[in-house]
């Protein structure tokens, strides 16, 4: 029944925020990470920073919310406790959406704080709308991706070094740091498959308000990538209790 | 797939029991050849058997033969290979969902929540389970009385000693008021009085009428708490019936135990040329049990036997017939493969 399955979502976002996103693992590669690197971006070039912002609030959604994923399903696999969630009459679809909500929301604090104060201390203006319809469907899309990567591996720390990957292939391919158009061209071909290259180029946008209608084709992108992660993931979640 | 009615089960090419399930409207768990391989290898072979409303129904068998699969399958955490099985009429293949409802499952190992309050893991399960929020709270305290860990309620999960943590894990399954409630080894892993106390608990909820499906490797345990057995090997049921019936089945044939003064563990053939007709069983180096002939002979065998090795007899005696004796007899195991102890969580 549907109202099961909502309120089971419900339930389980809302015991992960309260069991997990206080953990070391969570924190440390979920809020520590990014902010070293915003400081080793600071430290280096203090003049345009404000340029780099709208990069460094995507690398802490990308961060944040992959690496809660991480925590909550694969220490959940482990100690049996996902079986316990489906002892009850739900879908294994949502116990698997309880888990990306919830890592969803731990990413929306996370990037909320890191916004906030970098627009009042740097003194600027992103247009929140905008910025909010850009980060919510990529929070989503990487708290999928880290579902995904934590439902195909056994244990946390394969989790979080299979993630490395397209971590850090998206944080120098997809103009977190480096503008895209600088880049040759096959290596643009591959930042246009990346989910984060779209993440920027949107809170690029809502910061500079910048030709505003092309970041519907950001949304749109961002919301097929959400579609392309989750269904695998569920996929293979299901093949467990085969 | 051929369809049935819960009724009305065609049992085709089982043969491996006896008793087919007994089929009556009281019947709350039915499995017609419920069946699971893992690749090649058949961990669950063709099970029927029934569980009536009310009842305790155990199964009982050593490490691996097949026990906590059976459960997995029938409570949705694995799919039969073969076969099917309904829960309270639900069809566990199409319905389980619906079957889910109903059903309070505790697996074998304890995994509540460890950083929750005994509490607040309970609350938790409830509102999963879509229990009324007037209702969640009366219930987990009621729940947390019953069980004992009331005064405990604030403390996490995590500090409970494992008997509190089985405990706690059961109270979880029956926050919902589930009209059955699988146990998987409740009390593996337990020193003997947390054992004891938890087997009370389960006792006095089969008292008031709830339906049990439990498993166990331990004998005691399954002579104490169920109604009827199932004694499971090597993925198949081997006998189906009622303590005291398979007690009975054991009688009349003597099941005497005697104790050398040597170690005797290699010379078993020796001594069951001086005792024919019988079935020995080593229980220890210097110990055998003889179960069968008669036991005047059995006495004059195992002395000739003794002499001949040059060693004494150090103890004989009767017994009666047990359990031990019944699970020996028909599975022709040793009950100490049963002893085998495994650490719970
Ligand atoms: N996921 C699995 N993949 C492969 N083999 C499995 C799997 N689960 C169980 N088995 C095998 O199936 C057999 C039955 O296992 P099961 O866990 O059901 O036994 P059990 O009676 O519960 O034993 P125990 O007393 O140790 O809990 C064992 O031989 C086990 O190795
Ligand atoms: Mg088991």
């Amino acid at each position: 029944m549907w109202q099961d399955d909502l309120r089971a979502v419900y339930c389980i976002a809302l015991k992960d925020m309260r069991t997990y996103y206080l953990k070391p693992p969570a924190i440390s590669w979920g809020v520590i990470f990014p902010v070293v690197w915003i400081l080793a971006f600071y430290l280096r070039n203090p003049g345009n920073f404000e340029d780099l912002i709208p990069g460094l609030i995507a690398m802490t959604i990308l961060f944040s919310t992959t690496a809660a994923e991480a925590v909550v399903i694969n220490f959940e696999l482990k100690l049996g406790s996902i079986e316990r969630l489906l002892l009850a009459p739900i879908s294994i679809a949502s116990v698997l959406i309880g888990k990306v909500l919830g890592g969803f929301i731990f990413g929306l604090i996370m990037t909320a704080i890191l916004t906030i104060a970098s627009s009042i201390y740097l003194g600027l203006h992103p247009n929140a709308l905008l910025l909010t319809a850009i980060a919510v469907p990529s929070l989503l899309v990487f708290s999928s991706l880290g579902a995904f990567f934590s439902v195909a591996v056994k244990e946390v720390f394969e989790a979080q070094t299979l993630l490395n990957l397209p971590r850090f292939f998206m944080i120098f391919l997809c103009g977190v740091v480096y503008p895209i158009s600088a880049m040759p061209k096959w290596l643009q071909d591959l930042a246009y498959i990346l989910p984060l290259t779209y993440t920027v180029d949107g809170l690029r946008r809502s910061f500079y308000l910048s030709s505003t209608s092309s970041m519907f084709t950001d949304l749109l992108v961002l919301i097929v990538f959400f579609i392309i992660l989750i269904v695998p993931a569920t996929r293979l979640l299901e093949k467990k209790f085969e | 797939m051929t369809r049935y009615s819960p009724c009305q089960p065609n049992i085709t090419g089982s043969g491996t029991v006896a008793a087919n399930p007994v089929l009556t409207d009281k019947a709350v768990i039915q499995t017609f050849d419920l069946t699971k391989y893992y690749g090649n290898f058949l961990a669950v072979d063709h099970l029927n058997f029934s569980v009536q409303k009310g009842e305790t129904f155990g199964f009982l068998g050593p490490n691996g033969s097949g026990k906590t699969t059976t459960i997995r399958m029938l409570v949705g955490l694995s799919k039969p290979t073969e076969g099917r099985a309904s829960i309270l009429g639900y069809d566990i293949l199409t319905s389980m969902a619906e079957a889910k409802r109903s059903i309070g499952v505790v697996p074998d190992v304890s995994n509540l929540y460890d950083e929750l309050s005994a509490r607040n893991n309970l609350l938790f399960m409830a509102r999963l389970y879509g229990v009324a929020r007037d209702l969640r709270e009366a219930k987990a305290d009621e729940l947390l009385k019953i069980f004992g860990l009331y005064e405990r309620r604030d403390d996490p999960f995590g500090t409970f000693s494992r008997g509190m943590k089985r405990a706690l894990t059961i109270a979880a399954a029956l926050i919902h008021s589930p009209k059955i409630l699988f146990l998987d080894e409740p009390t593996t892993g337990l020193d003997v009085v947390a054992a004891q106390s938890l087997r009370n608990l389960i006792s006095n909820l089969h008292s008031q009428g709830q339906t049990i499906f439990l498993t166990t490797h331990y004998l005691e345990e399954a002579d104490r708490l169920c109604d009827r057995i199932a004694i499971l090997v090597k993925g198949k049921i081997i006998k189906i019936d009622t303590p005291l019936e398979l007690k009975n089945s054991a009688k009349g044939k003597a099941a005497i135990e005697i104790t050398f003064t040597g170690n005797i563990r290699t010379r078993l053939d020796e001594l069951s040329i001086k005792i024919p007709g019988t079935k020995i069983y080593a229980l220890d180096d210097d110990k055998v049990r003889i179960c069968g002939g008669d036991p005047a002979k059995i006495f004059e065998g195992a002395f000739q036997f003794a002499k001949d090795a040059g060693i004494g007899l150090e103890f004989v005696n009767s017994i009666r017939p047990s359990l031990e004796d019944a699970f020996m007899r028909i599975t022709g195991l040793s009950p100490k493969i049963m002893a085998i102890e495994k650490t719970g969580r």
